[in-house]
């Protein structure tokens, strides 16, 4: 019977082996293990052997069973495996087509520049404030120590919409405008990016309608030095930290003493190329510390409150830093400059 | 202002340092310098030579033949110029030199004759056309007398100089002359200077013996001062005298004219010469134009004037446009004798209204325009008489005939050293400041750490405490400035609402698939008031128009932005790229009135505009041209954003199509519109079918609300029921949603179309819409009798408003 036993197993060890697919399977399985098989038929006889034998050959019997089984199970799991893995086979694709577009869309490059900006100075404690586009002469200039008949006036022809109305030259009237609501008092920190206009005939480096971003701080005791850490910091974070800066004297109506700030030319570190011209300085800003004139008209006594602002124009930084040759591209919404600049 | 280095190493020694150098220290301390260049380019080898003969060469009619003394030996050359002569000295490039533009000259034969050079015009030695004296402009240059043979020619013509250009703020009138630029450079490196006295020899016979100066308006011309010279033989100038005039890019004339210019440059006073033989009387008065008065100026044209401008009179007639430019009529001629000499005050204000007037911007004008320094005019026309006494073989005779009223004043400041530091963030000491001081030659009185200073006249821009302390800043020098940063109490910087809003609108439509534009705001006068959405139209009046445009294109402000956008998009098109969709959030400018004298409404708006293919998968076969609810869908995913719904209702309106465009209402308001654009306007544009969107962002973030309580994710199974209704084709799906929306209230929570059917098995003029309804209660599982109660009302509800019946 033991033997009988063994032999069942061989044969069926052999079958499971021998079986290419799932029904081989099931039907070795029938055949070996089920009511009718060869196994059930060897317990029913066990009722001839004798108490001594009769334990031994039901445990051999069962552990053949369990043998078989297993086999059975592990075949077959690796069956349905090779199986699963044809038809995952079958079902490949190409994965280099592509893929279903998404819509991808973006800021403008100058949107980029004036944020990148703000959040630069938001980070410094600046807050960001906003003006009228259409302003008056007292706005525009008057309250910017520009009178009437003032030389400077020349320097930036304007677009009048009557005699009293323009189109802002530049954003400093929203200078003027947020001192005069502190009502002489409280200090002002604050950035003002916006359009701004001129009579400029459009060509590729002027453009009737541009973008201006100013700021301004004023406190007791506002040092010229303080101006020359925060446009440090500020062309550090812009331009890179390898970069420096440089103060030279320049003239605005606005401001006394009046600078303009220079970074070192990134493309020849200094030494001179077309780019600077040779000098290895390139203009960035205009600044100063803000005339006792604007103070005063603001409602600040220039005794003891002083100021310094800056003002820049983001279409320059943009056509240094990423090699912009045509103020016009900023306007004409040429769709390959606009995707050009996603990543800005 | 042109600086010729050369020039300014006479008036200061600046040899210890290169002209790169130079420009440096200039730019840092006061005055950009705007380039260093030559002022020719290089040439070598070019010699004086004296032409010892010079006859007709045998093979050419045009041709000379000349002899020419070049110091160590005689060479034959040929020469085409039709002014060579024998007995002229001329410049010679001998062969071997470099003429510029990298020209070699050899030995060669022209026509058989052998020639051994070439006698040069100024322009073959790199003088600038424009600056080439008439007289030589067609031929080759001559040399005065006192030249000898052999001697280098570029160094005698100063073409070895350098040309520093200086770009300078209207603050810095003083540097619009050599000594003005002398004193700046002395300060700048610690040189000295000072503008020498003139040295003027007079006759006995007074000046006031031939000539009176009267003056009407003493404000707009303070000081006039006359100098008589006599006997004048005009002629060219001195070598020097034109080789400066050349580097400072004045073209030499005679020597009259030239001097007048060379003091210009070399004390920034304009100064007149006036052939006083021609000007027809002994007096001279100056007064205001009047209304119509013609005046023929020095070239030739006839300019009428009016009494904003002041001129020149013989007391009866026009010789001068004060300030701007002299009249034809006494103009130095080859033949004057006489020379009335005017150095004069006039007031910036009136020589501007007189320059822009004429569109006549000089020399002369630009001083004046800025303001010249009061106790220089006189000085100025004494050191031209001098030097016309000298280089003109004139005569001066005594004093200046003159009207004075002119404030020579100089401006007091005082400084207090301590304030210096608190403005600059440094400690200066009072010795550096004294140091500072003098080296700007301002004279001052010190007081311990006080400063009293009185500002040179020269300087007209000093007036106060901050014009002193950028004196003091940019000597001290701003790199010496250390790095600090602000002391005040520091203030949370940071986005107002608004302003993270528009960033929040900016963003979604960038993450929605729309590109962001920047488009002018100035537009054509037909584009300002087209695409203007309804609420807008009612409010504005007429579009707001410039006072002066300098084009049609850019005349009206906008009163939306999407005719600039279409215009865009156009610009695209005809350059193949025909899959756009851009957005842009921007100002349309509003005015209640129809003549503006107050400022416009500024409102922000976010408009798009969308044209082309929209998420085409072409290997897949999936090709979509943007449509109404490409478009529709992007708004209200703003909607659904910020949380305002928004109400669709059909519309029409100029310029859209009149079957595709929808009203949006946002909280009962008109804020805006979206739809196609009219097939009209968009083949004026070049554009295929094009989908726009204008809505009022200003209002949209008034009504936003930032939620601030957290909502409870619902913890009961919602029950969805769909629904099929037959309807006239007529009616609208919104409307229908509308009222489920109400009829099921408050259980239904959500109403969405999932079909639309209309054709085949479908009656004539009917359609079929399926709605998929979305039944909620927050605090229970709902049971199926609630639902089919509140479905059986909504069933009766849309079949009592819109006639719907149940699809079969």
């Amino acid at each position: 019977m033991k033997e009988r036993l063994e032999q069942l197993k061989q044969e069926a060890l052999q079958k499971v082996d021998q079986a290419t697919d799932v029904q081989g399977l099931k039907d070795v399985r029938v055949e070996y293990l089920g009511k009718k098989g060869p196994i059930t038929e060897v317990l029913r006889g066990m009722g001839k052997l004798s108490k001594e034998e009769r334990p031994v050959i039901g445990q051999l019997a069962n552990e053949v069973r369990e043998s078989i089984a297993e086999a059975i199970d592990s075949k077959q799991s690796r069956l349905e495996d090779e199986a699963l893995e044809k038809q995952l086979e079958e079902e490949s694709i190409d994965v280099t087509l592509p893929g279903r577009p998404v819509q991808v869309g973006g800021p403008h490059l100058l949107t980029s520049i004036v944020e990148e900006i703000e959040d630069l100075f938001i980070g410094m404690g600046f807050e960001i404030k906003e003006g009228p586009e259409v302003e008056t002469d007292y706005y525009n200039f008057e309250a910017l120590n520009l009178p009437k008949g003032h030389p400077a006036r020349d320097m930036q022809d304007s677009f009048y919409v009557t005699e009293e109305l323009l189109m802002r030259t530049h954003t400093s009237p929203v200078q003027a405008r947020t001192m005069g609501q502190k009502n002489g008092q409280e200090p002002v920190k604050m950035i003002c990016p916006g359009k701004v206009y001129r009579r400029d005939t459009d060509d590729a480096t002027h453009s009737h309608q541009f973008t201006q971003m100013e700021g301004l701080l004023v406190d007791k005791d506002v040092r010229m030095s303080d101006l020359k850490g925060v446009l440090n910091t500020f062309a550090k974070q812009m331009f890179g930290e390898d970069r420096d800066i440089r103060l030279r004297p320049s003239f605005f109506p606005f401001t006394e003493p009046s600078v303009e700030m220079d970074i070192s030319c990134k493309m020849c570190g200094g030494e001179g190329c077309s780019v600077c011209k040779q000098t290895g300085w390139i203009e960035i800003l205009g600044a100063g510390m803000v005339h006792p004139n604007v103070l005063e008209m603001a409602g600040y006594d220039p005794e003891e409150y002083s100021g310094f602002a800056f003002g820049m124009g983001p279409e320059r930084i943009a056509m240094l830093k990423y090699g912009v040759d045509d103020i016009r591209h900023f306007y004409t919404n040429d769709s390959r400059f606009l995707k050009q600049y996603h990543k800005a | 202002m042109l600086v010729s280095l050369n020039w300014l190493n006479e008036l200061i020694d600046v040899s210890d340092y290169t002209p790169e150098e130079l420009a440096e220290i200039i730019t840092k301390t006061g005055i950009e310098v705007e380039g260093v260049d030559p002022v020719a380019e290089a040439a070598t080898g070019v010699v004086v030579g004296y032409v010892k003969s010079c006859g007709q060469h045998p093979n050419a009619d045009k041709l000379s033949l000349c002899q020419v003394d070049v110091g160590e030996e005689t060479l034959q050359i040929v020469c085409g110029a039709p002014n060579i002569a024998e007995g002229q000295k001329v410049a010679v490039a001998t062969p071997g030199a470099v003429l510029p533009g990298n020209f070699k000259i050899k030995k060669t034969k022209l026509r058989g004759e052998e020639s051994n050079g070439m006698i040069c015009s100024l322009q073959e030695l790199g003088v600038d056309e424009k600056d080439v004296p008439e007289e030589y402009k067609e031929g080759i240059f001559v040399f005065p007398e006192n030249v000898e043979p052999g001697q280098d020619a570029i160094k005698l013509l100063n073409l070895d100089d350098k040309i520093i250009e200086l770009g300078l703020t209207p603050n810095r009138a003083d540097a619009m002359s050599m000594a003005g630029v002398a004193y700046e450079v002395a300060a700048a490196i610690d040189g000295s200077y000072t503008l020498e006295e003139e040295q003027l020899d007079t006759v006995e016979e007074p000046a006031s013996n031939y000539v009176s100066v009267q003056v009407e308006d003493a404000e707009a011309n303070p000081y006039y001062g006359a100098f008589v010279i006599q006997d004048v033989q005009v002629g060219p100038s001195p070598l020097w005298i034109q080789n400066r005039l050349t580097a400072s890019g004045i073209r030499p004339i005679n020597n009259v004219v030239d001097i007048t210019n060379y003091v210009l440059l070399e004390y920034g006073q304009p100064l007149h010469a006036f052939d006083f033989d021609r000007f027809g009387s002994d007096q001279i008065v100056t007064r205001r134009a009047k209304d119509g008065e013609v005046i023929k100026t020095l070239d030739d044209q006839e300019r009428t004037l009016t009494p904003e401008h002041l001129v020149i009179t013989n007391g009866e007639e026009a010789h001068a446009i004060a300030g701007v430019m002299g009249g034809a009529k006494s103009e130095v001629q080859d033949d004057t004798k006489t020379i009335l000499l005017e150095a004069a005050y006039f007031s910036p204000s009136v020589v501007r209204q007189s320059s822009s007037d004429h569109g006549l911007r000089s020399e002369s004008s630009t001083r004046f325009e800025k303001g010249v320094d009061p106790n220089r005019v006189e000085r100025a026309g004494k050191r031209a008489a001098e030097l016309l006494q000298k280089y003109a073989g004139g005569t001066v005779l005594q004093g200046v005939v003159s009207f004075d009223e002119l404030d020579r004043s100089e401006k007091q400041v005082t400084i207090e050293t301590s304030v210096i530091n608190k403005r600059l963030g440094t400690e200066i000491s009072p010795e550096e400041i004294g140091q500072i001081l003098r080296r700007l030659q301002f004279t001052f009185v010190q007081d311990g750490e006080v400063f009293h200073i009185s500002a040179p006249t020269r300087r007209g821009d000093i007036e106060r405490f901050e014009d002193m302390l950028e004196e003091v800043a940019r000597i001290y020098g701003y790199d010496n400035l250390p790095f600090t940063l602000p002391q005040g109490a520091s203030q949370a910087g940071g986005l107002s609402l608004n302003q993270q809003l528009k960033r929040k609108i900016k963003a979604y439509f960038e993450g929605a698939g729309l590109d962001e534009t920047i488009t002018y705001s100035l537009t054509k006068e037909d584009w300002a008031t087209k695409l203007v959405s309804p609420e807008v139209e009612r409010e504005a009046v007429s579009p707001v128009g410039l006072a002066m445009p300098m084009s049609e294109e850019h005349s009206h402000l906008r009163l939306s932005q999407l005719p600039e956008m279409l215009q865009s998009l156009s610009y695209n098109v005809a350059r193949k790229q025909n899959d756009l969709a851009y957005y842009e959030v921007g100002t349309v400018f509003i005015s209640e009135e129809e003549n503006v004298t107050k400022q416009p409404r500024e409102v922000l708006r976010a408009s798009g505009a969308l044209t082309g293919q929209w998420l085409a998968h072409p290997w897949q076969q999936e090709k979509k041209e943007v449509d109404f609810f490409v478009v529709k869908g992007i708004v209200e995913g703003l909607s659904e954003l910020l949380d305002i719904p928004f109400e669709y209702e059909k519309g029409k309106l100029p310029d859209m199509h009149p079957g595709r465009t929808a009203i949006i209402k946002a909280g009962g308001k008109e804020i805006g519109f979206i739809g196609q654009v009219h097939p009209k306007l968009q083949k004026a544009f070049g554009l295929k079918e094009t989908y726009v969107f204008d809505l009022n962002a200003e209002e949209l973030m008034s009504q936003y609300e930032k939620e601030e309580a957290f909502q409870t994710i619902p913890r009961y199974p919602s029950v969805s029921r769909d629904i099929a209704l037959v309807v006239d084709e007529t009616v609208a799906a919104g409307d229908i949603a509308a009222t489920i929306e109400e009829a099921g209230a408050p259980l239904v929570k959500d109403v969405q179309v999932f079909d639309l059917y209309q054709g085949e098995h479908m009656e004539e003029g009917k359609k079929s819409l399926a709605y998929n309804l979305l039944y909620l209660d927050p605090n229970r599982t709902l049971k199926d009798e609630e639902v089919e109660a509140a479905h059986e009302n909504i069933l009766n509800a849309v079949k009592e408003q819109h006639k719907a019946e149940l699809r079969s």
